[in-house]
């Protein structure tokens, strides 16, 4: 199993733990975490699974594929920190990584 | 919603010789069947015709139309498939399945490819993500609440006329803070940047043009205005004192302005007739719903879906490729048929039925996915959610009388008249 730590806009604080190889998406949405939409259910064309990645587990992800690069360039508010969460598996290095959401998706 | 290369012709007529009016979708040759006559949708008699697609024909081969040869497409996955591979699928030269006249079209983002349509579209979406609508719920919530107020009770009339026209109209004139008087104009320029010549609107693209260059002068005044005042937050200004918005050329503002009127005219209109009649058509729904208004915003998406303002985009495919086993060669046109994927039982259980309270109801295909995904899809349901909650205040039942009259396109799916008659809710 693995953590993932969500923080609201608020800055409220929510752990999950889920099995390897689900995407950080999945595990927001079967645990009731709100402020993640993911209206394609993962597909990587909707970008309402915006986060905002804790800097210190950036370095662990593997690197965006052009598509959600494109998808997250819809995004009004990107940040360097930017990922679509449907895009990121969970393995064993990524226990316990933070993300926090959006105020909104868009 | 289309834009004005959206283009219905006029020998698409309902006795045209390709009308499916009253066949039986079952006996016709499956080669035959072309979704895009708007006469089965006028009569809404589409759904068998689409199931028998998406069961026998997936993805089908209409050789022979009033408007050419096209591919239909009509799963869920496959329409996935086609709107997330724009390297495949052009959206150029147009979304609308008969090809446009060159001279008469305004350019905008919806008809473009990557890296251009990016670029255009990063400019001005900010002026509809929903940090900036939360400023303007208020305004319209109000404008809502006037034209619900001045409904009568009891009596018939047309919906469509005094509800889900004139608060889209309304809402619009907030967007662009347009002078409120004149606010028809905007329904206006809407209807007239997608008519077809002879149709009833404009009898010519002289008219037509006459019209866009009224509306390029109200815009480029209403610019000239807002540029030297403090911003504010109306769509206008925005784009007026927005930093990469500022040196916008004159055709390219005209593109984005009427992109945004058209967009959010007819697509709203008929999400607000359409959830009143759904909630008609399943009254154990709406039960659910006088029950418990936290409903409201799964059922807005729910409605949308239900809908499905609009029944299709087009693409053009860039390359030969195969989907789902059909062999499609450079060229050629693929229609994805929102209105039959929103349809699909192996993703959507009993699709038929609008349920307010749908597990997984924003998995639609209304707004599309992938690049073009509906720039406006939190605009527009932020305004069926201030509709839904103020209609929810004062009726207990808005009852639909008759039928309704639906409009001739096959892809604007929507209304042009429905009547009905307002119940007060009993005072508590
Ligand atoms: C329920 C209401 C609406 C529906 C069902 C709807 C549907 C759609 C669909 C299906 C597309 C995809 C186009 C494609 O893939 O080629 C689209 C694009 C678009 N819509 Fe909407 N729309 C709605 C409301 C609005 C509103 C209120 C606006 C006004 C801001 C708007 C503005 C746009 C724009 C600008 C695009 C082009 C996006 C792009 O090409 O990147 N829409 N819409
Ligand atoms: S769920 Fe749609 S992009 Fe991630």
């Amino acid at each position: 199993m693995v953590k993932v730590v969500f923080t609201d806009h608020a800055g409220s604080e929510q752990s999950v733990e889920v099995a390897t190889g689900v995407s950080i998406m999945e595990a927001a949405v079967s645990n009731g975490i709100s402020g993640i939409d993911a209206d394609c259910g993962g597909s990587c064309s909707c970008a309402t699974c915006h986060v905002y990645v804790d800097k210190a587990w950036l370095g662990k992800l593997d690197a965006m594929n052009p598509d959600e690069d494109a998808m997250l360039g819809l995004s009004t508010d990107r940040q360097d920190n930017s990922r679509l969460s449907c895009q990121i598996r969970l393995r064993d290095e990524l226990d316990g990584i933070a993300v926090t959401t959006p105020e909104f998706q868009f | 919603m289309s834009d004005s290369i959206v283009n219905e012709e006029i020998d698409r007529r309902p006795e045209s010789k390709w009308s499916m009016v009253g066949k039986d979708p079952y006996s016709m040759p499956l080669e035959k069947i072309d979704l895009a006559h708007p006469g089965i949708w006028q009569e809404n008699e589409f759904l068998p015709f689409l199931k028998r697609l998406r069961e026998e024909a997936p993805v089908h081969y209409c050789a022979e139309s009033a408007t050419g040869p096209y591919w239909s497409v009509t799963k869920y996955k496959d329409i996935m498939e086609v709107d997330t591979s724009p390297h495949i699928y052009s959206s150029e030269p147009t979304i609308g399945i008969v090809d446009a006249y060159e001279q008469f079209t305004i350019p905008s983002f919806i008809s473009m490819d990557p890296p251009k349509h990016d670029e255009q579209r990063r400019v001005v979406q900010g002026v509809v993500a929903p940090t900036n609508l939360k400023a303007l719920e208020g305004l319209i919530r109000q404008r809502a609440q006037t034209i619900l107020d001045g409904l009568p009770i009891g009596e018939e009339f047309d919906w469509v006329e005094r509800v889900s026209i004139e608060l889209t109209t309304q809402m619009l004139a907030t967007l662009f803070d347009f002078p409120f008087e004149d606010r028809h104009k905007l329904t206006y320029w809407s209807d007239v940047a997608t008519a077809i010549p002879g149709g009833g609107i404009i009898d010519n693209n002289e008219q037509r043009w006459a019209a866009m260059e009224d509306c390029l002068a109200t815009f480029t005044r209403l610019w000239n205005e807002r540029i030297n005042a403090e911003p504010g937050n109306d769509l206008i200004s925005m784009l007026a004192h927005g930093e990469a918005t500022k040196n916008m050329p004159p055709m390219e503002y005209l593109g984005n302005i009427l992109l945004l009127i058209v967009g959010g005219n007819d697509t709203t209109r008929n999400s607000i007739t359409g959830g009143v009649l759904a909630l008609n058509q399943f009254p154990e729904e709406y039960d659910k719903l006088r029950s418990d208004h936290s409903l409201i915003p799964n059922m807005v998406s729910e409605i949308i879906r239900w809908q499905t303002p609009l029944a299709y985009m087009r693409r053009t495919a860039k390359v030969d490729t195969v989907l789902n086993g059909q062999q499609i060669k450079k060229g050629e046109k693929v229609i994805m048929w929102y209105a039959s994927g929103n349809q699909d039982d192996e993703v959507i259980e009993n699709p038929e039925r609008m349920i307010v309270d749908r597990p997984n109801a924003r998995q639609h295909l209304s707004f599309g996915f992938g690049l073009h995904r509906c720039m406006g899809n939190r605009l527009a349901e932020m305004q069926l959610r201030i509709v839904w909650e103020e209609i929810m205040q004062r009726f207990e039942r808005i009852e639909v009388v008759g039928e309704p009259e639906r409009i001739y396109s096959s892809f604007v799916k929507g209304y042009a008249k429905m009547n009905v008659v307002l119940h007060p809710k009993k005072a508590a």
